[in-house]
């Protein structure tokens, strides 16, 4: 008992208690800036937001955001994990630089990626090599998001790429084997060997990605701030800025807690696909 | 007979499996030059000359200097930070390392009355996103009794706002390494200690005396993992920290980079510095930080 005690009163006081504390927040009115209590004003916060543009835009973004970075970067990391797989001599210095983008922090590849994008920048550079003129990238309110999600591919490849590397050293070899003697095609060991048996890995990935991807914040604090015209402003930064930019505790938490049914909402519809059949 | 007709049909699949590994091969390291390349480019900018990187950069700078690199860490006042970060970092890694690994140790092999159900809700917490604490905290360090000026109640001052105390605080313990730690135990056998238990030494003379000294690549992972946590972190330290005496890696180079007119070639060098530190520990523990990370996933 006193081995848990210590991590216990942490969680209980540095995380259950906040949530509680929060939770009470969204039924409040409340800016510390005008020293005063927190005022209770119901489910208004909540109802406000079901007609905020701003936070439906937001809503919609990180779905996007969300569900168009996923998919690419699991199809990627699945390829090089098959690729990396088959044991040869140095395939250990492929799984280790791919997974480099993942040790270095978010903001850290921003800043790389928000000079790549730059007026002058190695993408621009790029263009002019084939007599192309430059583009506005994340400066253009149709391209901006696009342009993050990819370097956030990139970011999630090398993460996506060991866990699922994982997942394939577990399937038994002998069923590829059976399967080759049984005459199946290589689609049809992927189909039907491979897939069953990555089957949890890939529910694990896929859950473990929602739940980041959904909570992305400091490539577009550094790349974007949210813009052009909020075509970037995903829930989490505007939750950051409705609290620490305009002082609205309430308000602002409410959003979160709607961001945590979002993300629950998600990450179960997640499960449920890839339940077995 | 049949090894006779097998022959050929086995050599050239021989070649079909030579020739997949070739392109297996190719393919990998197109892929990973690809992925690598945005780095080098970093590097190659951070060496070239401020005054000429708004035009040829190239792969290998004509003029290659350290200069950027004094710019970063006088102008952005990085060493500082570098400080700060260090000591936060520092801080984490030695809570984590008592505080999960003895509770991780308890869940695996002293159970006792609900423990699998405190053991669930500390686990469940991890999936609490950031945005739900966010403001809680905030309030809560910064009413945080008997501290910059505050009173008992926490009133009256800014409590720990703009400290490194208030920085390190939601770092203390990752119930993430707690989960690590119980399944690293639980596939210890747990009658290794039977017998100094019969013989009448305490729960924790067993836990120091004979699990500790086998528990070094647990606690590495633990000390990694809460490292690269607190070194990593922006969102937090924007949030508490408000001067420059208590900003972190991660919030300076923001800072930079929030200029009206950015100098990317500094920016660069800034960014270097603030890598290497994580890079050293990956590349130092590459065996570690991959294990920790598919062990979780694996055995979950």
């Amino acid at each position: 008992m006193i081995f848990v005690a210590p991590a216990v009163l942490y969680v209980v006081i540095f995380q259950l208690l906040p949530v509680a504390y929060g939770f009470a927040l969204s039924f409040t009115r409340y800016s510390p800036l005008q020293r005063g209590a927190p005022t209770f004003v119901g489910l208004e916060n909540y109802v406000a937001l079901l007609g905020d543009a701003d936070f439906l835009n937001a809503l919609w973004i990180t779905a996007r955001y969300t569900l168009q970075v996923l998919p690419v970067t699991v199809a990627i990391a699945l390829l090089l994990a098959i690729l990396a797989n088959r044991p040869f001599r140095g395939v250990g210095i492929f799984r280790s630089a791919l997974y480099i983008p993942h040790i270095v922090s978010l903001t850290a590849v921003s800043m790389i990626w928000l000079w790549m994008y730059s007026q002058n920048g190695l993408f621009n550079e790029l263009l002019a090599l084939v007599d192309l003129g430059p583009q506005r990238w994340l400066n253009d309110p149709d391209s901006a998001l696009n342009g993050v999600s990819v370097m956030r591919v990139w970011k999630a490849l090398g993460s996506n790429m060991v866990l699922l590397l994982a997942g394939l050293q577990t399937i038994p070899k002998d069923l590829y084997e059976q399967a080759s003697i049984d005459g199946a095609t290589r689609w049809h060991q992927f189909r039907h060997v491979t897939l069953p048996g990555l089957r949890p890995m890939l529910i694990y990935v896929v859950a473990m990605d929602i739940i980041y991807l959904s909570q992305s914040f400091a490539e577009i604090f550094v790349l974007t701030s949210g813009g052009p015209l909020n075509s970037t402003t995903t829930v989490n930064y505007l939750i950051y800025t409705e609290a620490f930019d305009y002082s609205r505790m309430g308000s602002a938490s409410a959003m979160a807690f709607v961001l945590f049914a979002f993300i629950a909402g998600l990450t179960l519809i997640a499960l449920r696909a890839g339940r077995e059949r | 007979m049949s090894a006779i007709t097998r022959g050929p049909t086995r050599r050239s699949r021989m070649t079909r499996t030579r020739k997949a590994q070739i392109v297996n091969i190719v393919l990998l390291t197109v892929v990973t030059l690809l992925v690598l390349f945005p780095f080098v480019w970093m590097v190659s900018l951070a060496f070239t000359p401020a005054e000429s990187a708004f035009r040829d950069v190239t792969l290998w700078p004509a003029n290659p200097t350290w200069d950027n690199f004094v710019t970063a860490l006088t102008v952005g006042n990085l060493g500082r930070a570098f400080l700060n970060s260090t000591i936060v970092a520092l801080v984490a890694v030695a809570t984590n390392c008592f505080i999960t690994v003895s509770a991780g140790y308890a869940f695996a092999h002293l159970p006792f009355r609900g423990s699998n159900l405190i053991f669930y809700v500390l686990i469940a917490t991890a999936a609490i996103p950031v945005a739900v604490t966010l403001i809680p905290l905030f309030l809560m360090v910064s009413n945080f009794p008997f501290a910059g000026g505050n009173d008992a109640l926490g009133r009256g001052g800014s409590g720990l706002v703009d400290t490194l105390g208030g920085i390190a605080i939601p770092y203390l313990v990752g119930t993430m390494s707690i989960f690590l730690v119980r399944q690293f135990y639980k596939s210890m056998n747990p009658d290794l200690a039977e017998a100094a238990r019969i013989d009448g030494a305490s729960e924790f003379r067993l836990f120091w005396s004979i699990y500790m000294p086998l528990s070094k690549p647990i606690i590495a992972v633990v000390a990694i993992f809460s490292f690269t946590g607190v070194w990593d972190d922006l969102l937090w330290p924007l949030v508490v920290s408000s001067s420059p005496q208590s900003q972190t890696v991660q919030l300076a180079l923001t800072r930079f980079s929030q200029t009206g007119n950015i100098q990317y070639a500094p920016l660069m060098a800034a960014t270097i510095i603030v890598t290497i530190p994580v890079l050293l520990v990956f590349l130092l523990n590459q065996r570690h930080f991959i294990s920790g990370l598919s062990e979780g996933a694996v055995k979950g």
